[in-house]
């Protein structure tokens, strides 16, 4: 049994460079490294030091708050570099691969029989606990969290994203057993979303929904909020099927399966195409000789376009280790009078642009704002790419005046940085949306624990 | 240069520069591409959309002018060159004087000029009279731009329409000159062009011969004495402020806003319903004390300024309710309120300025309910879960 909603509010953008061939290629990354500030909530401890050698799921850091929950190592080999940025903030934990790779195992007796305090505990030193966010404030779950519901979204349609029936293919049984721990963590339900027709696994144990509709529908949080909003006082788990993949595979090994499907795309991009490697990888291993050659300056974003972290050539994979995306920086084009562009290259949903009038087309943006930062002139513009029962504005005015009762009221405990996304793409304002929402949450949580 | 002798242009120069080229500046956190509209654009998109009426206005004002000097011929190119003399020194001085204040405020906050000037700047000459003395549009255009927008913060933290409020000022501050029947038509010859009007000569506006009239059934006549339409009315050769005789104009520009998606079209609707609903009521209990009430519903969209401010004027966002409900409420309540006045009260013959200002009042104590109903609904459901 299914249910089916559709989400009405929100936009696909189309964009050059997806990846038209389900092939995937092996491509072994020889380093790796894990990015701490990709774990908001997270405070973090190294375990290692530099020139310690670690296995694949080895602790590289753990929570200064609950030093259970661990970041662990993708890679078996030696820890070469712990970078550190302003006051000594942990940048990154690099580790250079062996040439054999083995992996901790671990007991996976109790969790398998069911216990839940062993479930957990497992969760938070195999480090798939990280991977998981929760709501309200968008950040990793609590240790010692007890969520109302748990949402698991199966499929991507975020700019060109990976295609969930490739990254999920053959894994049934790894979901099913994933379902059946987190079942043992919530007295709800999981909800686990695909599209309607779509080939991906349905475990037995899951409260099926089909989403249609266009993106941010893909989020947990989007579904979370149109499925059963939370209140203040509860908590529910998010997760990607492909994390409820991993720990499945936790449960039934013993091993954490750091390996990861990888969509490489972009206009910059020669062929997109799906690669097989580490979680965290470098990604000069993995654009090897894959970008079009040209002078002009490029962005690569480990990620995707809208919620993806810019890398630089030199930089890594990031949280979900799913997507990297690269398109032109365009800080080296001057564009003469662009606001009154009539070009159809210029990509907008504004109907003042004949893109706009062009439903089928693809475009090959780059990363200008296009525009001056302004007060908000126009209304509505973020409640149509917003599909929750929000008040976008009122809610972003409120985080700006750091307004507690407000922001409590308007929800913001339902939101995430990345359900912003969109608004903050379509705003012609150019707000920094998504930052300010972030620091919003996290006003709250220091003002309210 | 910082600190060089030529810093105290800072400002201007930034702004010029983001004008004729897109700032090269890319995304800094967040998303990392951004839709190509920017405020800029839809300042523009605003301009153009005025431009039909702008023109009218142009071929309107030496058309009446004509009219007034009792022509009996109207060539196209000498009205509109008369038009364009006419109303040229007025665009002059609103942006001189507006942009002028800008430019110094900015600089004095050390921010980029921001453009909401540009549209403020066009919709002062389109609706005021035409015999409007420029002193008096430089006075109002200063009050305005200072303590409309600049004091609240500048474009976007205004609570009220900065142009309206100019007219506003002028329609308060000089009441004798800026009503009656002398304003609202050129009558002298510009450079040779036009015409002259003869001494004592009366250009009273369709709703200023309706506030003055004490009995009798309503005659409404245009500058040679013949009756006045309501399709003349709706393609706006009738006298009246500058830009806003036209319906029909103002209906091509709404097309433009609507299309591309700048104004909100709940607001024109319901401003339309609200004044088409006011309009019925009155003309129902139509009354001698109150000639207006005479018109017909659709007279009353169609005289003076009510479409331009449905169009033009209530759907300014900044000044406007925000939300999508509190806007249906707004509307109404604007166009409601515009004919009320103009059927109720003698005193002021246009009621549309006054109804948006009004509105402008309300608006966030609309959006304000609005959002209270979200924020009910969501302590509902957290009692539901509790209990």
């Amino acid at each position: 049994m299914s249910t089916s909603i559709h989400i009405k509010r929100g936009l696909d953008l189309k964009l050059q460079g997806a990846v038209a061939n389900s092939a995937i290629t092996g491509c072994p990354a020889h380093s790796a490294a894990v990015e701490p500030l990709d774990f908001p909530g997270f405070v973090p401890k190294l375990t290692v030091k530099e020139g310690d050698n670690v296995l694949i799921g080895s602790p590289l850091l753990c929570d200064k708050n609950s030093t259970n929950v661990h970041i662990t190592s993708p890679m078996c080999g030696k820890v070469s570099k712990v970078e550190r940025g302003e006051r000594r903030r942990i940048i990154r934990v690099v580790v250079e691969a062996d040439k054999e790779q083995s992996a901790v195992a671990y007991d996976t007796d109790k969790a398998r029989k069911g216990n839940a305090e062993a479930i957990r505990m497992l969760l938070q030193e195999s480090g798939l606990w990280v991977m998981m966010r929760q709501l309200p404030y968008a950040i990793v779950p609590k240790a010692d969290i007890i969520p109302t519901n748990v949402f698991v979204s199966a499929f991507n349609n975020a700019p060109l994203a990976p295609d969930h029936d490739i990254l999920l293919s053959g894994k049934e049984k790894e979901l099913t057993a994933g379902a059946e721990a987190l079942g043992k963590l919530t007295s709800g339900k999981i909800f686990y979303s695909t599209r309607p027709g779509s080939n991906v696994p349905v475990p037995g144990n899951v409260e099926h929904v089909e989403v249609s509709g266009p993106h941010p529908a893909s989020l947990p949080s989007i579904q979370a909020a149109n499925l059963a909003p939370i209140s203040k006082g509860e908590s529910v788990l998010l997760l990607d099927a492909v994390t409820l993949a991993r720990i499945g595979e936790l449960i039934l090994t013993g091993k954490v399966n750091w390996q990861c499907t990888v969509a490489i795309t972009g206009s910059e991009v020669k062929a997109p195409r799906y690669i097989n490697t580490c979680a965290g990888a470098k990604l000069s291993t993995l654009l090897d000789e894959n970008i079009k050659n040209s002078d002009s300056h490029r962005r690569i974003i480990a990620g995707n376009v809208l919620t993806g972290t810019n890398a630089g050539s030199e930089g890594y994979l990031h949280y979900p280790y799913e997507q990297v995306t690269v398109i032109p920086e365009g800080d080296d084009v001057a564009e003469f009078m662009g606001w009154a562009s009539m070009s159809p290259s210029k990509m907008s949903v504004n109907r003042s642009f004949l893109s706009a009038l062009l439903p089928g087309k693809r475009f090959t943006p780059d990363a200008r704002i296009l525009g001056g930062r302004r007060a908000m002139i126009m209304s509505e513009q973020y409640d149509k790419v917003l599909p929750m029962d929000i008040l976008p504005e009122y809610l972003i005015k409120a985080i700006l005046s750091r307004d507690i009762d407000k922001m409590e009221q308007l929800g913001i405990y339902e939101v995430t940085p990345a359900d912003f996304a969109l608004c903050e793409y379509v705003d012609p304002s150019k707000l920094e949306l998504q930052k300010i929402v972030r620091e919003g949450l996290d006003y709250m949580r220091k003002e309210l624990e | 240069m910082p600190g060089g002798k030529l810093q105290s242009l800072q400002s201007v120069f930034e702004g010029f520069e983001t004008f004729l080229y897109t700032p090269e500046s890319t995304s800094q956190s967040g998303v990392h591409i951004h839709d190509s509209l920017d405020s800029k654009r839809v300042m523009i998109l605003v301009v153009l959309a005025l431009m039909p009426c702008f023109f009218f206005g142009m071929y309107n004002t030496g058309y009446q002018n004509l009219l007034a000097g009792g022509a009996t011929e109207f060539p196209f190119w000498s009205i509109m060159a008369y038009g364009f003399l006419a109303i040229l020194p007025t665009v002059v001085v609103t942006y001189v004087v507006g942009l002028g204040i800008e430019f110094v405020i900015a600089q004095l906050r050390h921010e980029e000029i921001q453009e909401g000037f540009l549209v403020t700047g066009i919709l002062i000459p389109l609706i005021c009279p035409i015999e409007t003395p420029l002193w008096m549009i430089a006075v109002a255009t200063a009050f305005s731009v200072i303590f409309v927008k600049e004091v609240f913060g500048g474009t976007g933290y205004n609570i009220f329409n900065v142009a309206l409020v100019t007219r506003a000022f002028l329609f308060f501050a000089y009441p004798a000159q800026m009503s009656g029947d002398h304003v609202f038509v050129a009558t002298s010859k510009i450079f040779g062009l036009g015409a002259q009007a003869p001494d004592g000569f009366s250009g009273a506006t369709p709703l200023g011969q309706i506030a003055t009239q004490t009995a009798g059934e309503l005659h409404l006549t245009d500058l040679a004495g013949n009756a006045i339409s309501t399709w003349q009315a709706f393609v706006g050769l009738i006298p009246g402020s500058f830009g806003e005789t036209s319906t029909l104009c103002v209906c091509i520009g709404a097309a433009i806003l609507l299309f591309t998606g700048i104004a909100n079209w709940r607001i024109i609707v319901s401003v339309a319903l609200g004044g088409l609903l006011m309009g019925w009521i009155a003309n129902l209990c139509a009354t001698p004390t109150y000639p207006a009430s005479y018109l017909s519903p659709v007279s009353q969209l169609c005289y003076g300024g009510f479409a331009f401010a449905a169009v033009f004027m209530a759907t300014d966002p900044v000044t406007a309710a925000r939300t999508g409900t509190g806007k249906y409420i707004y509307g109404a309540l604007v166009g409601i309120m515009a004919v009320l006045i103009r059927v109720y009260n003698n005193g002021y013959p246009e009621g549309a300025m006054l109804a948006v200002l009004l509105g402008n009042a309300l608006a966030p104590l609309i959006d304000y309910c609005v959002v209270q109903a979200n924020v009910n609904r969501r302590m509902r459901r957290l009692k539901a879960k509790v209990e």
